[in-house]
């Protein structure tokens, strides 16, 4: 199949980022053309159809997701536009804001006309200021161009694009921590439901999507669901932007089909694993997606299968380890960022990440001792089923795959006070 | 209505109400840190997950709805699992503080650890070190490191008194509840945190190790603060006025759940104002020789003031006695010193406010202006009017004898007028400017030593009950008044009660756990 390039087309060209320029390649016909031939409820069809999936992790249909908002409700509708891109390995979002903002913007435009939507927020993570600056930049331009505003693209259809900046917290990319910080307050996920489709932002019905997924709108309304769907496998459509990362020669954002096997990312685009070494492991979609073994390498990346496998898809970002990494010193790195980032809401999660995280420490300088590995498996089953939002859910899904598959690793620094694979490395493996 | 089966037990509820409650009216609690029925849901500490049919995962009972045909278990083995886990990560940080916890004996940890938890400690790291003991308000102690993050306190400081002082800082396992910058824990209702704080984190700074709760008796009481009548609990050391306590009995004063008075809550005036209970009381009776106050028998106490009375209903008849009585007293004193004083002597010079008592703060919630509890019940009973023109009167020499309840008149007109009062009889319960100037001292009991009721500023009487014994010579009030009307040649049989019951048709029973609208008419002309 030739690579169909969606999201990517413009990537490394310097002038995409121009109004002008944009405008004279494509840019906004797809919106123009929603306005002219479709109504909102043809957008929403046409997502539907296209089997667009959200993004940013969870994957739910877009088009469905859309649906759940009440038509007849007497507050306003919010976008809110998740461009916190904090999960580890992830670095896609930031491509697209970077280097192709308008098609963020359109996107936004379209899915605003879907929803009857007057408002969008775009929660950009504190971090990210390049990519802020230029998405403020094109944000500005189309204002003055009269594409956003009172009168969208001429249409009397009034849109205004915020931009907000988070401060550096990764809880603020679950949705409704997301929505917590837009109104001001402290990060912190609600409980569900009712969902933000009924009650989001300032209490409103809120739509809440990824950058990549909106981005993926204008080429669905140009050339139709149908056209994207056939891009992708049977419930998932089009093409995602893989953030390959780890131990590979050419690491870097790819745009390839839904449902890629992660051989052909690897050894294709990703130029294979560096210095010729032997794969290890693969985490697929993040690190709270279950770490994957190298005999799983020729797993289509997509969603349902990799649900089946007790992984994730999740935000596409792939990254590969190779022989000499220590899966313990690997999954101590991890549980460091999760301790980090809990927000502390939750007893399970507050209490674990830090415990487990604190316990690997141990291990890793050397004064474990085996009951320890027991006791992470144990806390690992007490995190997991009993937490406000899904972080606490991704530490133990990384902690439980990395234990279920590379167990042996663990048993032996925690007995020996030494990485196996260091050992090995040296032929000096304790017996 | 749905209905819904429990552990087995089916139970009809109203539509909308959490699955906690639901619980609770078949008698069965759930374990829970941060669901408190007076905030708003929290849903984070995790502890009060319950099985459901149909779901895939414990769900949290203070947030699941009840719902038609649900199908709930509290106690699997799967949920005291999830239990005794949350309890494990609780405890993995908590500080092995218990022996010298204040909480101790009153701590859901504890308590939930005794019934779910009884595992042996897993956790060998250090633990996180947070600030411990210090005080963020005037009458609150925070320990960082005991508390468990339940946010019950910030919710309280941000829903009930409305006064934000209080927040999460800091992520993940090193987040605190501290005060924000430039705050102080000093709103009116402040000490209410501590009762809904679950552990010891938050503590009393006025009962900060001043005894073992464990040795604590407790009485259903109301609040004699002001007007609104919250319901409280008095907890008193019945053993002795201990040493350590600097000769208090009443120990702390907790509120108690009314629905329609004081809900959860109470003030800080009323919770800290106890202290007139056990301190500057007058002890034993006193009369006046010379111009020195002398302790005295009761026999003779009593005799001078019915000798004085007596004296003055003779030469001058009932306006030469004038009465003050206090809206602090209960609505049976009031009764007894309307059946002496107005129905058997005659007796019309009748006050009961002090005018020099300059009216409180008041707000929207609880706290209301007047700080007496039963100025309604007095005004039904029939006293009014203030005790300047009685005092006046008595400067004049119109009124010979004066009997003065309670009311301390320490302002400079009012300590004129009283000084040049032919004699003065004085029968409360702490010393004041009054009582300083009496020619007899009878010394009455606080609420916190008799039965009776208060009448609140809407009407509703409650019911107080005896927790302490009267202060040394102390006398009950009613059995002094008593005594008196024998010495004035009036035997009068009656007890408090019967003089409840004759005039409102109903026994203190009656009155319910919540107290009960009054039912009398219009003030009577007394
Ligand atoms: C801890 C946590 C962090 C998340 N971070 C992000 C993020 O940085 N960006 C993002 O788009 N979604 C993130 N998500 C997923 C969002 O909650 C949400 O599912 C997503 O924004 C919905 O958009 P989509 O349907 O277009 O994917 C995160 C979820 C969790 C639980
Ligand atoms: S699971 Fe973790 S991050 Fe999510 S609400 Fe609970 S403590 Fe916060
Ligand atoms: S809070 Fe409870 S468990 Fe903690 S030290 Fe105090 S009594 Fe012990
Ligand atoms: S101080 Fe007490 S009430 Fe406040 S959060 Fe901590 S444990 Fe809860």
């Amino acid at each position: 199949m030739p690579i169909v390039k969606i999201l990517s087309e413009f990537f490394g060209n310097e002038q995409a980022r121009d109004l002008q320029w944009r405008l004279k390649h494509g840019g906004y016909e797809a919106a123009r053309k929603a306005f002219r031939e479709m109504q909102p409820d043809e957008v929403t069809q046409e997502v539907i159809k296209a089997n667009l999936r959200g993004l940013g992790g969870a994957g739910f249909p877009t088009g469905r997701k859309w649906t759940f908002v009440p038509k007849d409700s007497d507050k306003p509708t919010y976008l809110a536009v998740n461009c916190d891109e904090a999960e580890p390995g992830t670095f896609k979002d930031r491509y697209i804001v970077e280097w192709d903002p308008h098609r963020l913007i359109e996107g936004i435009i379209i899915c605003s006309y879907a929803v009857a939507i007057h408002t969008a927020y775009v929660y950009i993570r504190g971090e990210y200021v390049r990519p802020y600056e230029r998405l403020q930049k094109a944000i500005d331009e189309a204002y003055e161009a009269g594409i956003l505003g009172k009168n969208v693209l001429g249409n009397n259809f009034q849109l205004d694009v915020f931009t907000h900046r988070g401060a550096g917290a990764y809880i603020c990319g679950e949705e409704t921590g997301l929505l917590e910080s837009l109104e001001g307050k402290k990060g912190w996920p609600r409980l569900k439901p009712p969902f933000p489709a009924l009650v989001g932002a300032f209490g409103c019905p809120t739509v809440i999507n990824n950058v990549e997924t909106l981005s993926h709108l204008p080429k669905i309304i140009e050339k139709g669901g149908q056209w994207f769907a056939d891009l992708g496998v049977e419930r998932s459509g089009g093409t995602r932007l893989f953030a390959l990362s780890g131990c590979v020669n050419k690491p870097g954002v790819y745009e390839l089909p839904a449902g890629t096997p992660f051989r052909e990312l690897i050894y294709e685009h990703g130029g294979g694993i560096l210095d010729g070494k032997e794969l290890k492991a693969i985490i697929p979609g993040g690190t709270s997606a279950a770490v994957l073994s190298a005999d799983q390498v020729d797993l289509p990346m997509d969603f349902d299968t990799l649900a089946k496998v007790k992984s994730m898809a999740g935000s596409g970002a792939v990254i590969i380890m190779d022989e000499d990494v220590c899966m313990v010193k690997a999954l101590h790195n991890i549980q460091n960022f999760f301790a980090h980032e809990s927000c502390g809401q939750c007893t399970p999660c507050r209490e674990g990440t830090s415990w487990v995280y604190r316990i690997l420490s141990r291990i890793v300088e050397g004064k474990g001792s085996p009951s320890d590995v027991e006791t992470l498996r144990g806390l690992n089953q007490n995190m997991s089923g009993t937490s406000i939002c899904a972080l606490c859910e991704g530490a133990s899904m990384a902690l439980g795959s990395f234990l279920e598959k590379f167990g042996d690793e663990f048993d032996y620094y925690a007995k020996y006070g030494r990485s196996y694979v260091e050992d090995a490395r040296k032929g000096a493996v304790a017996v | 209505m749905p209905t819904l089966t429990i552990d087995g037990q089916e139970i009809t509820v109203e539509a909308g109400i959490p699955v906690i409650e639901a619980a609770k009216r078949l008698g069965i609690y759930i374990p829970r840190y941060c669901y408190h029925p007076g905030l708003s849901l929290a849903g984070s500490c995790r502890m009060c997950l319950v099985e459901i049919e149909n779901m895939p995962v414990l769900q949290i009972s203070c947030y699941t709805r009840v719902q038609d045909e649900m199908k709930v278990v509290t106690d699997s083995e799967k949920v005291r699992v999830a239990r005794r886990a949350m309890l494990e990560f609780l405890l993995s940080e908590h500080p092995l503080d218990c022996p010298v916890c204040d909480q101790s004996g009153e701590c859901d940890l504890q308590n939930f650890y005794m019934e779910y938890g009884r595992y042996d400690s897993r956790f060998a790291e250090n633990k996180v070190k947070k600030k411990k003991a210090f005080p963020i308000g005037p009458h609150v102690m925070l320990d960082q490191e005991r508390c468990i993050l339940c946010t019950r306190c910030v919710r309280f400081t941000e829903e009930v008194s409305k006064s934000n002082e209080l927040g999460v800082l800091n992520r993940g396992s090193h987040s605190v509840i501290d005060l924000y910058d430039d705050k102080t824990l000093d709103n009116p209702y402040s000490g209410n945190v501590i009762d809904i704080c679950p552990v010891g984190a938050l503590t009393e700074r006025e009962f900060r190790f001043q005894c073992r709760v464990w040795y604590l008796d407790t009485q259903e009481s109301i609040c004699n603060g002001c007007s609104r009548g919250c319901n409280i609990s008095l907890h008193y050391n019945a053993t002795a006025r201990t040493y350590k306590a600097g000769g208090k009995r009443v120990m702390r004063v907790k509120p108690r759940y009314n629905p329609e008075v004081n809900q959860w809550w109470i003030c800080d005036d009323g919770r800290f104002g106890y202290e007139f209970i056990d301190q500057n009381r007058i002890e034993f009776p006193y009369i006046r020789t010379d111009s020195d106050l002398e302790m005295s028998t009761w026999e003779e106490a009593l005799q001078k003031a019915s000798g004085a009375i007596s004296g003055a209903l003779e030469t001058v008849g009932p306006e030469g006695v004038g009465i003050i009585v206090s809206p602090q007293l209960s609505n049976e004193d009031l009764l007894i010193v309307k059946r002496l004083f107005v129905e058997e002597l005659g007796i019309s010079n009748l006050a009961l406010k002090n005018p020099w008592q300059k009216p409180g703060y008041e707000d929207d919630f609880l706290i209301k202006a007047d700080r007496n509890p039963n100025t309604q019940g007095a005004e039904k009973i029939g006293f009014k009017g203030d005790a300047k023109a009685i005092l006046e009167k008595a400067a004049e020499g119109k009124i010979k004898v004066l009997y003065i309840f309670w009311h301390g008149f320490e302002d400079d007109e009012a300590a004129e007028l009283l000084g040049k009062a032919d004699f003065v009889i004085f029968h409360g319960v702490n010393w004041n400017g009054s009582a300083e100037a009496a020619d007899v001292v009878l010394p009455g009991v606080t609420h916190a030593e008799k039965d009776g009721t208060f009448t609140s500023f809407e009407g509703r009487i409650q019911r107080f009950n005896q927790a302490l014994l009267p202060i040394e010579e102390a006398r009950n009030d009613i059995e002094i008044l008593l005594d008196l009307a024998g010495k004035l040649g009036y035997a009068i049989e009656i007890s408090g009660e019967q003089a409840f019951e004759e005039w409102q048709g109903l026994t203190h029973e009656a009155l319910g756990e919540h107290g009960t609208a009054t039912t009398s008419e219009a003030p009577t002309e007394a």
